[in-house]
């Protein structure tokens, strides 16, 4: 799976790095950075958590 | 963004035949002429404010190409004149994506801070409803008003400035709100009452952060723990070693930092009682909702940030049918084109809440109250993200989106599990005012309050 991030609309509320740490960082000024854009699969269940409950719904997940 | 040849001026709305245009319509019936100029002239049309034309979007389309516009191309200050004599010269209306994010961090409206935040509303709830009797009525905009004063700025600013404040805040603050007249378009500082009002209450709320400051230049240094936003603007010094920041600049911050999220939260706290209250077999699935998740004495620090899908479900409905904003304005910078339309730089663009919120297309029984049309599979607020838009969307989405829903679960964590509530007047007579650019509910609204007999997290007698 890889992560893609809808630039227009992340606000950097921090939600993707509170539901999966490994996979996503929020800056101090609020940038995103995705720190593993190909998560493992053992990560899946974290990264949807992470993409259903974005509040600007920026991400989603693209299959291999 | 490139123009072609063929590209047309956006069709004009009937009616506006009068000096300034559709204004006097817009003061009157805003949606109806909104709803008018979408039936007349389909996803781009246009109407006329004064010596201002504004080009109206509304549906899927059209809403995307608005809502992810940049800043450069569609500018939101200049969009919105009957804000500035509200907060002052010199402060900002609204600043641009990076400074809203740096601000999103600096308000803590960040995730980790909303439990917290959570914690602090249910406190202020507890607190308005400890002076409640058994049973009695309440005036739903008087009373959601004046909660959402404390609690905005107790997460906002902090719980040493709320406890500062009392009704007077309140009112004085309603009176800035109900100054935003779309007369504003033709002279923000025209000769009527409601903006002598405005005026005077930004004076007094001046008043009000002087006083509050002169106790604290006369009282013990702040604390690590009690330091609060208005001890800090109060310690930053300009070269001259002065203080950086004049009282009235500091209220003009206050102002602007809870303007977004007051009469916002407030009405859509009214208006989702208000359906709770005439749709009862939604009241009793929510009120069970809450009373399961509170069965064992848990916290609203904890539970008001966990899923609950009947309540959310009903506050998300009141959001669509009753949107606290019903226009957005932008000012376009420069030429653009929207699905084959010319907007010519400097007319004012607006996307309707009003309107796209009940496309029959997305929505069906549009105008009726269906909170499970947010439930799975349906999820229509997640399939329709360019018409379901109560928040707005895009780069310019509601920053406080998740404060605000987080604030409303939180409140009504206390008050159904508490008490129980009546309507006190025809249903059909709880409807909003719009003569205003900031939407309340029309006064008279009043509801009946009983306390429950038997209040959740206590076993059954």
């Amino acid at each position: 799976m890889k992560i893609i991030v809808d630039r227009d609309l992340c606000q950097g509320h921090g939600v993707c790095e509170s539901e999966a740490p490994d996979v996503f960082s929020v800056s101090k000024q609020g940038i995103l950075t995705v720190v593993d854009e190909s998560p493992a699969e053992p990560l899946r269940a974290l990264v949807e958590q992470a993409v259903a409950f974005c509040p600007t719904k920026a991400l989603r997940i693209e299959e291999d | 963004m490139t123009t072609n040849v063929e590209t047309r001026e956006p069709p004009q709305v009937s009616g506006g035949d009068s000096e300034h245009g559709h204004l006097e319509e817009l003061r009157r019936d805003p949606i109806g002429l909104m709803r008018r100029t979408r039936a007349e002239c389909g996803d781009v049309g246009q109407f006329r404010l004064a010596d201002k034309e504004v080009v109206l979007l509304t549906g899927a389309e059209a809403n995307e190409w608005f809502f992810r516009a940049p800043e450069d191309l569609l500018d939101q200050a200049e969009a919105y004149p009957f804000m500035t004599p509200i907060f002052g010269q010199g402060v900002v209306f609204d600043a641009p994506p990076e400074r809203r994010r740096e601000m999103l961090h600096n308000q803590s409206l960040r995730d980790k801070f909303m439990r917290g935040h959570a914690s602090t509303i249910s406190d202020e709830v507890d607190t308005m409803v400890a002076g409640w009797s058994d049973s009695g009525t309440i005036d739903l905009l008087d009373w959601f008003a004046e909660l959402t004063i404390y609690t905005s700025s107790a997460c906002l600013i902090g719980t040493k400035f709320r406890t500062a404040l009392d009704q007077r805040f309140a009112r004085l603050y309603h009176d800035l709100e109900q100054g935003t007249d779309a007369l504003a378009y033709v002279d923000p500082y025209a000769d009527i009452e409601t903006f002598h009002r405005r005026d005077a209450a930004r004076r007094g709320l001046v008043a009000l952060v002087q006083a509050i400051m002169d106790g604290r230049r006369d009282g013990p240094p702040a604390t690590d723990e009690d330091r609060d936003l208005l001890d800090v603007l109060m310690s930053i010094r300009d070269d001259d070693g002065g203080p950086k920041f004049s009282t009235d600049v500091v209220t003009g911050m206050f102002i602007s930092m809870m303007f977004a999220g007051h009469h916002t939260t407030s009405g859509t706290a009214a208006w989702t009682l208000i359906e709770l209250l005439r749709h009862p077999e939604v009241l009793a699935r929510v009120t069970a909702e809450l009373d399961a998740l509170y069965a064992h004495g848990e916290e609203v620090s904890y539970q008001a940030l966990r899923s609950m899908p009947q309540l959310e479900s009903a506050i998300k409905e009141a959001l669509r049918l009753h949107p606290p904003l019903i226009l957005v304005l932008r000012m376009a910078k420069e030429e653009l084109e929207v699905e084959g339309f010319r907007i010519a730089p400097g007319k004012l663009v607006g996307a309707s809440l009003a309107v796209s919120n009940r496309m029959p297309e997305d929505f069906p029984d549009a105008d009726d109250f269906v909170p499970e049309r947010y439930l799975e599979p349906r999820a229509e607020d997640r399939l329709n993200p360019w018409t379901w838009i109560p928040f707005g969307a895009g780069r310019h989405r509601c920053v406080g989106a998740p404060f605000a829903m987080m604030q409303l679960k939180a409140i009504f964590s206390v008050l159904l599990r508490g008490w129980e509530f009546e309507l006190a007047q025809p249903s059909e007579s709880y409807r909003n005012d719009h003569s205003k650019m900031v939407v309340q509910l029309q006064q008279p609204c009043a509801v009946h309050y009983r306390r429950r007999r038997e209040a959740a997290g206590e076993p059954p007698a």
